[in-house]
C-alpha cells in the first residue's frame, strides 16, 4: 500500500516538469529516513537530469516487472469477469440461448405439471456400470486423507495426483473379486451417487430435476447405488445391497399408500435389476425370501434405459485388449492421456489389470452365442448398410463418414464374426478361412517374462505359442469368444463364470437354473409371475455402435497386450471404420441387445415370460445438439446423454404418474429391430416334456 | 502483507546490485545520448550510494501509470499466492499435520475391537443440512443445493430469499405453499456443518477404523425445523428410521443397534421410541417388544432431555440462541447497530415458525428448574477465573467488560429459578417483594389487546401486541419456567397454539392416564415411560466445566419502532465479583448450551433404577467429560473439548462410543463418571 501512495504523486506530475521538481523535493522531505545518507549534493543533480531525459523509459522495466504486470492484468480481468458472472442474474444464460435459438421448449417436468400430472408411484433408479460414485472407507497409506472422498466420479483429481495408488485402490482381489486386504472402497449412497458423474456431466440429474417438478422428493425417489465393480451376487454378500434395495422398495410402497414402485435401471443396472427380481423371489440363504408374488406386489413397471440385455460387443474389446471400452466416458475425459503413445504401454495395461479384477465387466459379454449374435456367415443385422440407412433418414448426417453418393451394395458386414484377425478374414466367406483350433493349443512357457510380473494381465502366462494360436483361429463368433476369453484369461473367467452365464437355456425348469449365476441372463431365467407388471425398453438409435472388430497382433509382444484393434482397416460399404464394424445403436449398446428381449424374447407369453408381462419398446432417434449452447442436447440418443432426452423424460414421467404402456402409445420404433429379431431363431414355446 | 514487503525490498535493492556489477548502462536502456551525458554523473552515483539509485529508480517509476502499478502489485501478489499454493499442494500430507497421538479408532483397533453393533446417528437441531426441492423464482438454480449447512454462500447472496425458504408456514408448521425444503439424507447430512467445522465427521472416521461403513452406519437425518410428529407426517422420517434399523439388524447378523443421538436428537429419538411401539395410524406399530429386540443402547451426547434455557431467550427475543456459533461465525453482522435491527427480527420471524425450538423449552416446570426462590443448582460456584472458562465464555457471550476476567468466587446465590427477570432487582429480590405473576392476568391481557396494524405486514406476533401489554408483561416481574410458558402464550399465542399441539412441558402425575398416549407427550421424558427393554442401556454423555446460560435479565427495548422486538437481554448487567451474572445472563455448569441439570437429571435420577418413568429398570449411565480447551491453535477445536458440538471430537467420548458399539456394556466402560454436582442437584429435586 505504501508503495502506491508514494508512486502516485510522481506519476501525476510526469508531464509538468516544474511541478515535478517540487514534488520531488517534497517527496524527499517526506522520507528522510531513506535518503538520509545520500547527503544534500544529490538534490541538485536530479532536476537537471530530468530536463535532459525524455519521459517514457518504459523499456526499462525488467522482465520480472513485465511478467508481474501481465499476470496482474490477467488476474484483474479474470476477477472482473468472475464478478460479472456472479452478479449476473441466474436467468441470463437462458436468455442468451433463447435469443440465439429461439424460445426453448419447457422442460418436460414443467410441461407435464401444467397438464396436471402429479407424483404417484415411487421411483427407484438403478445406475449402470461406471456412472456410480465410489468412495474410500479404508485405504493404504498412500491414500491418506481421502477418507470418504470420491475415488470414482467427481473430479477424478486423485487419478492425476497419485495414479498408481488410485489403481491399487480401485482394483479388487484377483482371486475372490472382493476387497483386497486393507482396502475398503464403497459405493456412495443416495441420489448424489450418480446424479452427476463428473462436475457438469449429468447422468440422472436432469431426470431427477424433472421428476421433482411434479412433486417427487427424497422420500419417493431412491437411488439403488451399488458397487458396480462387483459381481451382482457379491454386492449382496459384501454390502447387502440387494437386501437394502428390497427393504427400501417395501418401505416406499408402504409409506406411499401401497402404490407400487416404478424401477428405472440404466445400462448395466438393467441386468442388475433382473438379478434382483430373481434374487428377491428365491428362498432365504441365496435369495431375499420375498416369495413368488413379491414383484407383482411391489413393482408397477421396469423402465429399462439403454439396457444391454444380451451384452455389448464393447465389453469383449475391453476385456481382450483394454480398448474401446464401455469406459468410453473416461476416455472422452482424457483422450490424449490414454491414447498417447508414450503412456500407452503403461496406461492401457494398468487399466486392463484394474478392469479385469472387476467381475461386473464380465456381465456384459454377449449372451446367447451364435443364435443371437450370428455365426460365421450370417447375423441378424445382415443387410444393414450404413450408407443406405443414411439415404433413408436425413437426420443421420453426422453419423457416418463416407461419400455422399455411395452406392448401396449388396455386400454387407459379417457381424457374426465379432473378432477377426485381419480385414480379409473378416470379409472372406467362411469356407475359405483356414482355422486352427486354439483350444488345445499349449501355452508355451513364455521366455523371460518375469520382468513384467508387476503388471497382471495373464497374457504373460500364455507365451508366444498361445498368442499365435489365438491369432490362427482367425475369427471368432459370440460363442467361441467365451472360449477365447477362457483361454487367454483363465483365472479371470473362472471367477467370472461362477457369477455369470452366457448361454441359452434349453429347459428353464432344470433345477440348475436356480443358481444365481443365471439370474442376470434373460435367456436363462423366467420373468417373475407378475402379469400386471410392464417392462419397457427405452433406448437411443441412429448412432453407429461397435459390433465387431478387426484385430491384429501387436508388434511388441513382450510386456504389452499382444493384440490390438487394427485401426487401419476401413471400408465404407460394410460400416468398417478404424477396425470396428458398427451397427445401429446408441453408441454403446447395439439395438439388438437393447431391444430383442422386449421385441421378441418376452413379447407375449413365451417360455422366458410365462406370466405374459407386457413389453413395450420406445426408441429415440438420435439428433445431435444444434449448437454448443445446448450442451449435450435434449434430443440425444447416446447411451448416457439419452438421460437428458426430453422425449424419454416425458415418457418416464408419464409412466411414474400412472400411465400404462398403452396410454403412452405402445411401441415407438425407428430401427429394424423387429426385422432383425425375426431372423433370430430362438425357441420361445415351452418344450413339452416329452423326454 | 509479507509479500509486499518482500517485493519492495527487492525493488530497491535490485538496481543497486546490477549497478555495482555490470554498470549502469546495462540497466538503463533509454537512448544512448542520454546515457553518455549522464554517464559521468551516474558513475559517481553508482560508486557512492545506493540511495541515489533508489531515487533514480523512482524516476523511472514515475513513468508507470497508476494502472500499471496496480497491475504489477496484483501480479506479484498472485504469483506469490500461486507459489505458496503450489508448495502447499506439493507438501506431503503428513508434514502439515501436527504430530498427534493415534486417534481412539486406531488405538482400539489395535486392541482388537471390531465393528459389531450397527450404529445409528441422530443429529440435533441446526447441524443437519437442508436442501431445496422446490422454490420460488428467487431461488432459481438452487435445486438440490444446500440452503442450510455447507458454505452458506446463498445467505449472503440473497438473504431475504433464503429466509423465506427456510421459514415454515406459521399456521401449520409445515411447508409454505410452493416451497419444499428437505433434509439432506445420508452421512453427508451432518458430518460437517460448514466446511472445516466438523460435527459427526470425527466420530464417523473413528468408527470406520473399526470397520464401520455404509451398511452398518446410518445417519437418521430429519428436517429439524419441524415438530417431531410432523417429520413423520411429511417425510415419513420415523418409518424410514424404523425400516433402516430393522434392515441393519437383519443384515448384520441380528446384532442390535447402538443409537447415538446428539442434542435435540436425544428427545427426537425418545419420541421415536414411543412412536415405534404405538399402533398405527399414530405410531409405527412395532409392538411393545420392538425396542428390546432392536436396540442395544442409546448413547445420548449432550442430550436436551429437559430443555435448554437458551431456547427461552431465543423464542423470546431471538438472542443467545442455540445456534450461537452462527453468531460466532459472523459476529459483526448480527451485532452491528445498523443491521442488527433487521437481522434479529428476521431471525426471530424465521425461527418462530420452527416448531422444534419449542421442543427445547425447559420441561418439568418449577419442580425441575426451580421456583422463585430456590433452584437445584443453588450454590453453584461460578469460577470464571480459570483460563479455560473465561476463554470460551468471553468469546461467546458478548461480555463487554474486561474486568470480569479477574477471578472471583461466589458468595451470593443466583436465583436460577427465575428464568426471566425484568431488571436486575427482580432477579435478586426475595419473591415476596415481587409482584406475583398470575395466569389470569395474562388471559385478561390477551383479550384486551388492541391490534395496531399500522406496521403493515405482521412479522412477529409482537407487532400485534399493544405497547401497554408489553410493558405490563415486563414491569419488574420475574418468571419461572412455568410462568414463562404463560408469558410466551401471551406474546406469541399463535406459535404456542401450533407448537403445543406437538409438545408438552409438564410433569405427569399419573403416567397411566390414557391422555399420555398422545404423541405430544412422547418427547418429554417426564411424561412418558421408557419402553419395555430391560437389556437396553441409556447413556448420558455430556461436557461439563463451561458456563452455560441458565437464566436471563431482560429489559424493555428502548425503541418502540415497528417490527422491532420489544425485549432484549440487559447486557449491561454484570454481577459484582461474586455472582454468576454476566452480560445479563446467569450461568450454571454445563456444556455451553445444555445445563448439566437438563443433560444429566434423567440418567442420574429420573430413570435411575426402577422409577415410574422407567418401569422396566433400563440401566442408565452418566459419562461426563470435563472441558479442556485446545492447548494450541494447531489442535483446532481440541480433542478434549466439552463444548456442546465440539465434544463430538472428544477422544474420551469417542472411545466410549466405540467400545459400546464394539459390544461393551456400561459397566465394562467404567460405569458412571461424574465431575459436576449433578447428583447433589438432583437430590434437591423432589419428584
Amino acid at each position: 500500500m505504501s508503495l502506491l501512495r508514494r508512486r502516485k504523486p510522481i506519476n501525476e506530475s510526469s508531464d509538468s516538469k516544474p511541478l515535478l521538481e517540487k514534488e520531488e523535493e517534497e517527496h524527499h522531505e517526506e522520507d528522510p529516513d531513506e535518503d538520509e545518507d545520500d547527503g544534500s549534493g544529490k538534490n541538485k543533480k536530479t532536476p537537471s537530469k530530468i530536463k535532459k531525459k525524455p519521459p517514457p523509459p518504459q523499456s526499462k522495466w525488467s522482465c520480472l516487472d513485465t511478467c508481474c504486470w501481465f499476470i496482474g492484468c490477467i488476474c484483474i480481468t479474470w476477477w472482473l469477469l468472475l464478478f460479472l458472472y456472479n452478479a449476473m442474474p441466474a436467468s441470463f444464460p437462458q436468455y442468451v440461448t433463447e435469443a440465439i435459438t429461439g424460445p426453448l421448449p419447457d422442460p418436460p417436468g414443467v410441461k407435464l405439471k401444467k397438464e396436471g400430472l402429479e407424483a404417484k408411484h415411487p421411483v427407484v433408479f438403478v445406475p449402470g456400470i461406471v456412472t456410480g460414485g465410489l468412495e474410500l472407507w479404508e485405504g493404504r497409506e498412500c491414500a491418506e486423507g481421502l477418507f470418504r472422498k470420491r475415488l470414482w466420479g467427481g473430479t477424478f483429481g486423485e487419478v492425476y495426483k497419485r495414479p498408481l495408488c488410485w489403481v491399487e485402490h480401485m482394483s479388487l482381489d484377483n482371486e475372490t473379486g472382493l476387497d483386497p486386504c486393507g482396502i475398503r472402497v464403497r459405493p456412495v449412497s443416495g441420489l448424489v451417487a450418480a446424479d452427476y458423474f463428473a462436475p457438469g456431466y449429468f447422468v440422472w440429474a436432469v431426470l431427477i430435476a424433472n421428476l421433482a417438478r411434479i412433486g417427487y422428493e427424497e422420500k419417493t425417489m431412491y437411488m439403488a447405488a451399488y458397487d458396480w465393480r462387483l459381481s451382482f451376487q457379491n454386492t449382496e454378500v459384501r454390502d447387502q445391497t440387494l437386501s437394502r434395495i428390497k427393504s427400501n422398495i417395501e418401505l416406499m410402497v408402504a409409506t406411499n399408500g401401497g402404490r407400487k414402485v416404478v424401477v428405472i435401471p440404466h445400462s448395466m443396472g438393467v441386468l442388475y435389476f433382473l438379478h434382483f427380481m430373481k434374487w428377491v423371489e428365491a428362498v432365504a440363504p441365496m435369495g431375499g425370501g420375498g416369495g413368488p408374488d413379491w414383484c407383482s406386489k411391489h413393482i408397477k413397471a421396469v423402465v429399462n434405459i439403454g439396457g444391454p440385455f444380451l451384452g455389448v460387443p464393447k465389453a469383449i474389446a475391453g476385456l481382450f485388449s483394454a480398448e474401446a471400452k464401455d469406459i468410453a466416458v473416461a476416455r472422452a475425459l482424457a483422450p490424449g492421456f490414454l491414447d498417447n503413445d508414450i503412456f500407452q504401454l503403461q496406461t492401457l495395461q494398468h487399466v486392463m489389470r484394474m478392469s479385469r479384477t472387476w467381475d461386473s465387466t464380465m456381465s456384459m459379454i454377449p449372451r446367447g452365442g451364435d443364435t443371437i449374435w450370428g455365426g460365421l456367415d450370417w447375423s441378424p443385422e445382415e443387410g444393414y448398410s450404413c450408407s443406405k440407412k443414411r439415404e433413408e433418414d436425413d437426420t443421420q448426417i453426422t453419423d457416418q463418414a463416407g461419400a455422399e453418393n455411395a452406392v448401396c451394395k449388396v455386400r454387407s458386414a459379417n457381424y457374426g464374426r465379432i473378432i477377426s484377425f485381419g480385414k480379409d478374414v473378416a470379409e472372406e466367406p467362411s469356407s475359405d478361412i483356414e482355422r486352427i483350433d486354439f483350444r488345445g493349443a499349449i501355452k508355451g512357457l513364455s521366455a523371460a517374462n518375469t520382468t513384467c510380473r508387476d503388471v497382471w494381465t495373464e497374457y504373460h502366462d500364455m507365451g508366444f505359442a498361445g498368442i499365435k494360436a489365438v491369432a490362427e483361429y482367425k475369427t471368432y463368433t459370440a460363442e467361441s469368444i467365451v472360449d477365447l476369453l477362457h483361454f487367454i484369461a483363465p483365472k479371470m473367467m473362472a471367477r467370472g463364470t461362477a457369477h455369470f452365464s452366457y448361454g441359452i437355456a434349453d429347459n428353464l425348469d432344470d433345477p440348475k437354473y436356480k443358481h444365481y449365476k443365471y439370474w442376470s441372463n434373460p435367456l436363462e431365467t423366467t420373468l417373475p409371475n407378475a402379469p400386471d407388471m410392464e417392462i419397457f425398453s427405452l433406448y437411443g438409435v441412429g448412432l453407429p455402435t461397435e459390433r465387431a472388430y478387426v484385430y491384429k497382433l501387436s508388434p511388441h509382444a513382450e510386456c504389452s497386450i499382444p493384440f490390438k484393434i487394427d485401426t487401419s482397416a476401413d471400408d465404407e460399404d460394410t460400416c468398417l471404420r478404424d477396425g470396428v464394424y458398427s451397427v445401429d445403436g446408441d453408441e454403446t449398446v447395439p439395438v439388438l441387445s437393447a431391444g430383442f428381449m422386449c421385441a421378441k424374447g418376452w413379447r407375449g407369453k413365451t417360455r422366458f415370460n410365462p406370466s405374459g408381462i407386457r413389453t413395450y419398446i420406445r426408441e429415440y432417434n438420435h439428433s445431435p445438439p444444434a449448437n454448443l449452447l445446448e450442451g449435450r442436447g435434449t434430443l440425444s440418443g447416446a447411451h448416457v446423454d439419452i438421460m437428458g432426452n426430453f422425449a424419454l423424460i416425458e415418457d418416464v414421467i408419464r409412466i411414474v404418474a400412472g400411465a400404462s404402456g398403452e396410454e403412452l402409445g405402445g411401441d415407438q420404433i425407428h430401427s429394424n429391430i423387429f426385422k432383425w429379431s425375426e431372423k433370430i431363431n430362438l425357441q420361445l414355446e415351452k418344450k413339452t416334456s416329452s423326454r | 502483507m509479507a509479500s509486499i514487503l518482500r517485493l519492495r525490498k527487492l525493488y530497491y535493492v535490485e538496481p543497486a546490485v546490477k549497478c555495482s556489477s555490470v554498470g549502469f548502462e546495462s540497466l538503463d536502456q533509454s537512448p544512448k545520448i542520454d546515457q553518455k551525458l549522464d554517464k559521468r554523473e551516474d558513475d559517481v552515483i553508482c560508486a557512492n550510494n545506493l540511495a541515489l539509485e533508489v531515487k533514480k529508480k523512482r524516476k523511472q517509476a514515475k513513468e508507470w501509470r497508476c494502472m500499471d502499478s496496480c497491475c504489477w502489485i496484483i501480479g506479484c501478489l498472485c504469483t506469490t499466492w500461486w507459489l505458496l499454493l503450489l508448495l502447499f499442494h506439493c507438501w506431503p500430507v503428513t508434514l502439515l499435520r501436527a504430530p498427534e497421538l493415534p486417534g481412539p479408532g486406531v488405538r482400539l483397533k489395535r486392541e482388537g475391537l471390531m465393528a459389531l453393533h450397527p450404529v445409528v446417528l441422530v443429529p440435533g437441531i441446526v447441524t443437519g443440512g437442508l436442501e431445496l426441492w422446490e422454490g420460488r423464482s428467487c431461488a432459481d438454480g438452487l435445486f438440490r443445493k444446500r440452503l442450510w449447512g455447507g458454505s452458506f454462500s446463498e445467505i449472503f447472496k440473497r438473504p431475504l430469499c433464503l429466509l423465506e425458504h427456510l421459514s415454515l408456514h406459521y399456521g401449520t408448521g409445515l411447508d409454505p405453499p410452493g416451497i419444499r425444503v428437505r433434509a439432506v439424507p445420508g452421512l453427508v447430512a451432518a458430518d460437517y456443518f460448514a466446511p472445516g467445522y466438523f460435527v459427526w465427521a470425527v466420530l464417523i472416521e473413528n468408527l470406520a477404523k473399526l470397520g464401520y461403513e455404509g451398511k452398518n452406519l446410518h445417519m437418521a437425518a430429519y428436517d429439524w425445523r419441524l415438530s417431531f410428529q410432523n417429520t413423520e407426517i411429511r417425510d415419513h422420517s420415523f418409518t424410514r428410521l424404523k425400516s433402516k434399523i430393522e434392515l441393519m439388524y437383519i443384515t448384520n447378523g441380528y446384532k442390535k443397534v447402538v443409537v447415538v443421538p446428539h442434542s435435540m436428537g436425544a428427545i427426537y429419538f425418545l419420541h421415536f421410541l414411543k412412536w415405534v411401539e404405538t399402533p398405527p395410524p399414530m405410531g409405527g406399530g412395532g409392538g411393545p417388544g420392538w425396542c428390546a429386540k432392536h436396540i442395544k443402547a442409546t448413547m445420548n451426547i449432550g442430550p436436551t432431555f429437559l430443555g435448554v434455557p437458551k431456547a427461552v431467550s431465543n423464542l423470546f427475543s431471538a438472542e443467545g440462541k442455540d445456534a450461537s456459533y452462527i453468531r460466532a461465525m459472523v459476529p459483526g453482522v448480527f451485532d452491528s447497530e445498523i443491521l442488527g435491527l433487521q437481522t434479529f427480527e428476521h431471525v426471530m420471524r424465521m425461527s418462530r415458525t420452527w416448531d422444534s425450538i419449542v421442543s427445547l423449552l425447559p420441561k418439568g416446570g418449577d419442580a425441575i428448574w426451580g421456583n422463585m426462590d430456590s433452584s437445584p443448582e443453588e450454590g453453584h460456584v461460578c469460577d470464571f477465573s480459570k483460563k479455560s472458562h473465561s476463554q470460551t465464555s468471553l468469546s461467546d457471550n458478548n461480555v463487554n467488560n474486561s474486568d470480569v476476567k479477574r477471578g472471583f468466587q461466589v458468595k451470593g446465590v443466583a436465583k436460577y429459578g427465575r428464568i426471566i427477570s425484568f431488571g436486575k432487582a427482580a432477579s435478586v429480590l426475595h419473591s415476596s417483594k415481587l409482584p406475583t405473576v398470575d395466569s389470569k392476568e395474562f388471559s385478561q391481557m390477551s383479550t384486551s389487546k388492541n391490534l395496531n396494524i399500522s406496521c403493515g405486514e405482521v412479522w412477529t406476533e409482537y407487532d400485534e401486541m399493544s405497547r401497554q401489554n408489553i410493558q405490563n408483561a415486563a414491569a419488574d416481574k420475574a418468571y419461572t419456567t412455568t410462568t414463562f410458558l404463560d408469558l410466551l402464550r401471551l406474546v406469541a399465542p399463535k406459535m404456542m397454539r401450533r407448537a403445543e399441539a406437538h409438545f408438552s412441558h409438564g410433569i405427569a402425575d399419573n403416567l397411566d392416564d390414557p391422555k399420555y398416549n398422545h404423541y405430544k407427550y412422547w418427547s418429554n421424558p417426564l411424561e412418558t415411560k421408557l419402553p419395555n427393554a430391560p437389556d437396553m442401556e441409556i447413556y448420558c454423555l455430556y461436557g461439563v466445566g463451561i458456563p452455560t446460560e441458565r437464566s436471563y435479565v431482560y429489559k424493555l427495548s428502548p425503541n418502540s419502532r415497528c417490527k422491532s422486538i420489544p425485549y432484549q437481554i440487559d447486557s449491561s448487567l454484570s454481577g459484582e465479583d461474586n455472582s454468576c451474572l454476566r452480560g445479563g445472563v446467569y450461568f450454571a455448569d454445563g456444556d455451553e448450551s445444555v445445563p448439566v441439570l437438563s443433560a444429566g437429571f434423567m440418567c442420574a435420577k429420573g430413570w435411575r433404577g426402577r422409577t415410574r418413568f422407567n418401569p422396566f429398570g433400563i440401566a442408565t449411565h452418566i459419562r461426563e467429560y470435563r472441558h479442556k480447551p485446545p492447548a494450541s491453535l494447531l489442535e483446532g477445536r481440541g480433542i478434549e473439548s466439552g463444548a456442546h458440538v465440539d465434544i463430538m471430537g472428544n477422544s474420551a467420548l469417542i472411545e466410549d462410543i466405540l467400545r459400546v458399539a464394539a459390544g461393551a456394556t456400561g459397566d465394562e466402560i467404567g460405569g458412571d463418571r461424574i465431575y459436576s454436582d449433578i447428583l447433589r442437584m438432583t437430590e434437591r429435586i423432589n419428584l
